[in-house]
């Protein structure tokens, strides 16, 4: 049993919970995700890890509320366990030697982004950010950006806040403008990602995506979260979750994603059904 | 008089048209009396071939002996001398290969039901006796097991008996390693495994969960600040293998280790489970071992209408036990033999609609001993099936040799080891079960713990004598 020590509400539909993990803070980089279950028979979800404070012996993860697994760990009050937290899984993010970095994060993937930004900018990188939202009520971390980056952009799709549009706007206007990344690193929806890849290619500009497949679990052993990287089966969980952009099949990647969106759906609607009927 | 009944007294089990639809176990286990009366078929004689059988020794002529008198307590003190886990062995080991392949009575007739009877005797001890084990002196030494498999539990079984504090490092939520997440319900009910493993934590075992070591610790951490003298890797089976043909990433394509783990580990098979699995209608499973069984006789279960076993060579090459066939045969799992998968058919949605295979003939005998299976030109044909399941084996979890330096590996990535006592090429690290040989059996895995076992601990004498 893990202590879920602070919980907060990002926005509607995204959480922040900060976990009493002190083996896995001591060890925990940014890139790397952990794996876990709310209860005694839930699911395993795995999520990036969002921050960690090796002194306080927490890890921080940030989930949108989308399917069942995730409505039932965000019924967890603060102050709870959650049952099962293990990690730090898969590869940290290289960052060593990078000079001059664009950011570029997503949704709820700029959790995950932020500490990669955070640990780039703490080894005196030159961060650019770039996040994107689709309106103002679903923007995070801005504050927390802020403070790591020296350049940060925000784009909502409505222009509800910050600047209207895509984030490959700036990002191609930044490279064009002879920004002279060194890497782009990018963390969001698969599409968003497959679009970034895109806008960077043409200029040669190295990208690396991190990739958040379905995964049981997450140890090297389902090879459920296998993808397709430059013609060769890749797991996620050992190989990744980066990859580097240029390679990855996205279009197979958002297929397999879609595995199980009817049964999801069917889950996470029971799920509501249910907490409606607590609620009355 | 020994008992001269040329078979074995025959196994109740569920009929086979009712179990395919359920995951209760199959078979159902003797009777007192059954398991009397085939105790007395064993000739008691000189030699006890069936010891040599057995992977981990078990005195097989002393136990059955015990059966044969209806002491059915001292027959199990018998075999708990020797194996940690008799429970689970004496539902899936290969008695055929093993000590029933050597029994005397099996030369012209059926041999002893071994098996049969090592089961018997543990389900009567979980069912009759509730006493705890005694707690076994500690001599104050600490040895940290890898993985909560077979091989883990056994060698962490026999170092607590000789007093060792021992602490398993498991990386799932559970203990019990492939018991859990791959053997199914039916063929090995959880609830016994978990028996098993509490046996364990009453010798004093600490079973510790979620830990995956190579990333939460390293090995050497285990041996320095930890403190632990001596560790023992048996971090199993690892990612799955794949054909490596076009198609594979469709939808409704599993590796036989997902496919199971949803089902067992993560209870899949349960009304109203969490867990999402594809309801699937035409299902064909890639593979000819237990694993390949235990895949279709599941899928079968969740209400598949036709489930394949599709294998490159002939029925008589199948990898997977004589038993586990015959049952799949039964349940109305459809082989088909000589045939080979080039490509997995997709539909506009991306999940797989069918395959094409080629039909396959037995050549000249490989290097493994067995006929090389040759295509036969001109052969290509589609089979229409919305689920495929590889079941080709896997190869070893690359996180543990990742990250200890100067521990060896081949180039399947496999473990070194000096020889059967499992050293490795690091000092007090030793190493058994999957994570060396690649997949085997669970009794193989076992009798790896075992000899490592015996020399981890003559190992720590050696240093402190």
């Amino acid at each position: 049993m893990f202590k879920i020590v602070q919980k907060r509400e990002l926005n509607p539909t995204v959480t922040e919970m900060v976990i009493e993990a002190p083996l896995i803070a001591k060890k925990a980089k940014a890139g790397q995700f952990i794996i876990v279950r709310a209860k005694e028979d839930s699911e395993r979800i795995p999520l990036t890890i969002a921050g960690y404070d090796r002194e306080a012996g927490t890890v921080s993860i940030i989930f949108q509320i989308v399917g069942a697994g995730t409505m039932e760990l965000n019924t967890l009050p603060e102050g709870g366990c959650v049952h099962d937290f293990v990690g730090p899984l898969g590869k940290a993010t290289e960052i060593e030697g990078l000079k001059n970095v664009c950011v570029v994060g997503g949704g709820v993937g700029c959790a995950i982004a932020l500490p990669i930004a955070q640990a780039l900018h703490a080894q005196g990188s030159r961060v650019t950010g770039i996040i994107g939202f689709r309106d103002k009520n679903l923007l995070i971390l801005e504050d927390e950006f802020r403070a790591c980056c020296d350049e940060l952009i925000v784009m909502t799709d409505d222009g509800s806040y910050g600047r209207k549009g895509v984030v490959t706007l700036p990002l191609e206007e930044k490279i064009k403008e002879g920004a002279n990344f060194d890497e782009v690193i990018t963390i969001g929806p698969l599409i968003m990602m497959k679009f970034v890849v895109k806008t960077t290619k043409p200029y040669n500009v190295k990208t690396v995506v991190s990739m958040n497949p379905i995964m049981v679990d997450g140890t090297g052993m389902c090879g459920g979260c296998r993808l397709t990287v430059g013609g060769q089966t890749k797991f996620a969980c050992v190989d990744g979750p980066d990859f580097d952009g240029f390679e990855v099949d996205f279009d197979e990647a958002m297929h397999r994603g879609t595995m199980y969106k009817e049964f999801e759906g069917h889950a996470r609607d029971e799920a509501c059904n249910l907490f409606k009927q607590e609620v009355q | 008089m020994p008992n001269m009944d040329p078979k074995k007294c025959p196994m109740p089990s569920q009929d086979p048209n009712v179990r395919n639809k359920n995951f209760k176990e199959v078979a159902l286990g003797y009777t007192a009396e059954m398991a009397v009366t085939e105790a007395q078929r064993c000739l008691q004689c000189k030699n006890h071939p069936c010891r040599s059988g057995c992977p981990v020794d078990i005195d097989i002529p002393g136990f059955i002996a015990q059966v044969a008198k209806g002491e059915f307590e001292a027959a199990y003190q018998i075999i708990a001398q020797s194996s940690a886990l008799p429970a689970v062995c004496g539902r899936v080991c290969p008695q055929e290969n093993q000590c029933e392949g050597k029994c005397i009575r099996g030369i012209k007739n059926e041999p002893v039901g071994i098996g049969r009877l090592e089961r018997f005797v543990a389900d009567w001890h979980r069912e009759n006796v509730h006493s705890a084990p005694a707690k076994p002196t500690p001599n104050g030494h600490k040895v940290a097991v890898i993985g909560a498999g077979p091989s883990g539990l056994t060698a962490a079984g026999d170092l607590a008996k000789m007093g060792y504090k021992v602490t398993i490092y498991e990386a799932l939520h559970v203990a019990g390693g492939v018991l859990m997440y791959g053997i199914p319900e039916f063929r090995l009910p959880k609830d016994i495994v978990q028996n098993e493993v509490e046996g364990l934590k009453e010798l004093g075992v600490d079973i510790e969960c979620n830990m995956v070591i190579g990333k939460v610790l390293t090995i050497d951490e285990l041996l320095g600040e930890y403190g632990f003298e001596a560790v023992y890797i048996a971090s199993g089976a690892g990612l799955p293998r794949f054909m490596g043909i076009p198609g594979e990433s469709l939808k409704g394509v599993y590796s036989a280790n997902e496919y199971l783990t949803r089902v067992n580990l993560m209870k899949a098979y349960l009304p109203g489970s969490h867990t999402p699995i594809q309801k699937s209608h035409a299902v064909a499973v890639v593979g000819g071992g237990n694993v390949a069984m235990d895949a279709a006789r599941c899928a079968k279960r969740l209400g598949a209408e036709t489930v394949y076993i599709v294998y490159r060579r002939g029925m008589a090459e199948l990898p997977a036990r004589k038993e586990e066939v015959e049952h799949a045969e039964e349940e109305g799992i459809i082989f088909k033999t000589l045939t080979n998968p080039v490509e997995v058919l997709g539909d506009e949605q991306g999940c797989v609609k069918g395959m094409t295979c080629v039909e396959m003939e037995l050549g000249e005998p490989d290097a493994s001993g067995r006929r090389r299976p040759i295509v036969k030109e001109g052969s290509e044909f589609e089979l229409d099936v919305d689920t495929m399941i590889m079941a080709l084996g896997t190869s070893p979890n690359p996180l543990i040799r990742s990250t200890t330096p100067g521990l060896d590996a081949d180039k399947h990535g496999c473990i070194i080891t000096n020889g059967p006592d499992g050293l490795t090429s690091r000092p007090f690290v030793y190493a058994g079960g999957d994570a060396v040989t690649g997949a085997a059996t669970v009794i193989l895995a076992m009798g790896a713990g075992k000899e490592a076992a015996k020399a981890i601990d003559a190992a720590i004498k050696a240093k402190n004598a």
